[in-house]
């Protein structure tokens, strides 16, 4: 193994990386409004990139991913609403059988509206074939799209949970719902909002690496389990974490392909996941304390 | 005790009259699906016994159907001629573990007898689940669900991506299984009518061990495990110990079914590995109303016959999501609560119509 093929891999894994970062994000945001997961995750991405691909038909690309963004971000909207607010305390069972149930449902929904076709968006700079070049390694330039617009969600979310109103009520609740609520802060629609901003995250994500990894019916849930797997591994709720962890996961994966088959990758990133839970469900930066004190 | 037993008795005799009314009135053609039926029902039945008696879900069971169905599969279709040399193979032709077939040329080969593969496979599966059981079982809700997921989707992918085991075309031609002479699961028509009462055979045996299993001393301590861990933890029940062994049970009847239909299909293929069968197994428990054998299994025949012979066309995956979304919200307790199945009960006994039929 030479140092370019290393660096080639390197590049992918932090490709992936990125994503399952993203839609780990998207996780921990419910889970910290709500305390629960929620398994339709990776269908707000699937969602985001299929509906972009269509509206891409008659608009140009900026205004099909900010049209699918705000659509998928009403559909999170009406998720919450029609399924998941007006429930009193619901047990964890209960709420994993029912987002279970919603990622079907638009799962089978996304079958009978766009078929079983693979699409993609256009590459939002160049096309498949451009690359730059540092050193040996080649870069495709939509992977500089895919990771720095994930960073820069990261630091608008960031910014958003620490320095603006709406922010720091949702962590308020997070940390205490009760109290939170006793401050006049709607715990209701702070829920409604998690959900809204997680799909707009995933939506967003979606479009950005539909042109690297294309986007279909069922793709969302694969993704949802690596985001899990992510989420996990950095301490559920810790979305800093996440993004070291999803880059650990990604080059892991990535790595993977070099001593077996790649029909095995998702055996990998599973695997982990497993161990993780077994051996150390905090996650691997997460220490059991800090793993309560539930913060963006 | 008579109550114990009576609803076993009243299966029986509806299993019997089902089969009556179809030679009757010419539909013969069902019993291939009522057969198929009645060995998933019995993966929903262990499903039940976990789910409802012990509370812990589980979203990789078809993985578990699945290691019975290949390993099974496997075993009485790979030809081991090559290895005939071998002192072991030697050694299990001699006492007629392995027989000689003829494959799809016409010429000899070399398979396990499936006995012997269904014992293996069965045994196989006892020994992952103890060893995934074992930590798995420790977690909790979230962690849990996805640690069993994970569990599910390692299956499906390594089925899914291993050559030996036929990829995504999965395996074929699989023999049928005498059990006994002149008894024989396979899905030739000559032999459907017994088929039928092979497969129903074993659901009601199951139902016998599990009806058995919860009015025992076992079964109380699992309703304790289910209402408050805590409370039965501190009453002195062993907890870990019967999760795990009621999860390896489950797991057990889930890889026996597994080897039947396989075995009655003549071949078995990835997608019954999938987690949308591992969440419909989760599905139909939940409409029966978790802690209610009898309900799970009657959502299990209705459900799984619809949907094996077609009526939800393209919709079939998402009539499954639709029920648990409308289930879980409206009915958390499931449709068929203790209750309503008693007074149900009652009141068909009365009429004597076919189980499937009442919901």
């Amino acid at each position: 193994m030479n140092i370019e093929l290393l660096s080639q891999y390197l590049v992918a894994g932090i490709t992936y990386g990125t994503i399952y970062a993203i839609v780990a994000i998207g996780f921990n945001i419910i889970y910290n409004a709500t305390g629960i997961i929620n398994f339709a995750q990776g269908e707000f991405v699937m969602l985001g990139g299929m509906i972009a691909v269509s509206l891409h038909a008659f608009m140009p690309l900026p205004a099909a991913i900010l049209a699918a963004v705000l659509a998928t971000m009403i559909i999170g909207a009406l998720i919450e609403i029609i399924f998941i607010r007006w429930l009193i305390s619901p047990s964890v069972l209960r709420m994993i059988i029912i987002t279970i149930g919603i990622s079907i449902f638009i799962r089978e929904a996304a079958l009978h509206v766009w078929g079983e076709s693979v699409r993609a968006l256009p590459y939002f700079t160049g096309t498949e074939v451009t690359v730059f070049s540092v050193g040996d390694v080649h870069i495709s330039p939509q992977v500089l799209w895919v990771t720095g617009i994930s960073a820069v969600m990261v630091m608008l979310l960031t910014f958003f949970f620490n320095y603006t109103l709406l922010g720091r009520q949702m962590r308020a609740c997070s940390a205490n719902r009760d109290a939170a609520r006793l401050c006049g802060i709607s715990a209701k629609n702070m829920v409604t909002l998690s959900f809204v901003l997680s799909a707009g995250i995933g939506a967003f994500a979606g479009c950005v690496v539909s042109p690297i990894t294309y986007v279909q019916y069922d793709s969302g849930t694969g993704l949802a389990i690596k985001g899990f797997t992510v989420a996990i591994l950095g301490g559920l709720g810790n979305s800093t974490a996440a993004i070291a962890a999803g880059m650990v996961l990604g080059i892991l994966e990535s790595f993977s392909v070099w001593v077996m088959p790649a029909a095995f990758k998702d055996v990998v990133s599973i695997s982990i996941l497993l161990l993780i839970l077994f051996v150390r469900p905090s996650g691997i930066f997460g220490s059991v304390e800090a793993s309560r004190l539930k913060e963006f | 005790m008579r109550s114990r037993y009576a609803p076993i008795l009243f299966f029986s005799a509806i299993v019997i009259a089902v089969q009556i009314l179809t030679f009757a009135t010419g539909r013969q053609q069902y019993l291939t699906q009522l057969t198929m039926t009645g060995y998933y029902s019995l993966v929903i039945v262990g499903l039940c016994m976990l789910m409802g008696y012990a509370g812990q879900i589980s979203l990789g069971h078809a993985g578990f159907f699945a290691i019975g169905g290949y390993v099974s599969a496997f075993l009485t279709t790979y030809d081991l001629t090559q290895l005939k040399g071998n002192l072991l193979i030697g050694f299990f032709s001699r006492t007629g573990l392995i027989v000689t077939v003829q494959d799809l040329y016409g010429g000899d080969a070399l398979v396990f007898h499936p006995w012997m593969a269904c014992i293996a496979a069965v045994l196989m599966t006892v020994l992952i689940a103890y060893v995934i059981g074992g930590p798995v079982l420790k977690l909790k809700g979230h962690y849990l669900a996805m640690a069993t997921l994970g569990f599910g989707t390692i299956v499906y992918k390594i089925v899914l991506g291993t050559s030996f085991f036929g990829a995504a075309d999965g395996l074929s031609d699989i023999p049928g299984f005498k059990l006994l002479p002149g008894l024989e699961v396979s899905g030739k028509t000559a032999v459907r009518i017994q088929n039928y009462y092979i497969s129903w055979g074993m659901v009601a045996l199951g139902m016998l061990l599990l009806t058995n299993l919860i009015h025992s001393r076992a079964g109380k301590a699992l309703r304790a495990i289910h209402s408050a861990e805590d409370a039965a933890n501190a009453m002195g029940v062993n907890t870990a110990r019967y999760k795990l062994n009621i999860f390896v049970l489950s797991a057990v009847f889930a890889a026996v079914s597994g080897v039947f239909l396989t075995h009655y299909n003549g071949g078995i293929g990835p997608s019954e590995a999938s987690i949308m069968k591992s969440v419909r197994y989760v599905a139909i428990v939940a409409i029966g109303g978790m802690a209610n054998l009898w309900g799970a299994l009657s959502m299990g025949i209705v459900l799984n016959f619809l949907s094996l012979r077609g009526y939800f066309g393209s919709y079939d995956d998402a009539v499954f999501g639709v029920i648990l979304i409308m289930i879980m919200l409206f009915a958390p307790e499931g449709l068929l609560r203790r209750e309503v199945f008693q007074g149900a009960k009652k009141w068909i006994s009365g009429r004597g119509k076919a189980e499937g039929q009442k919901t």
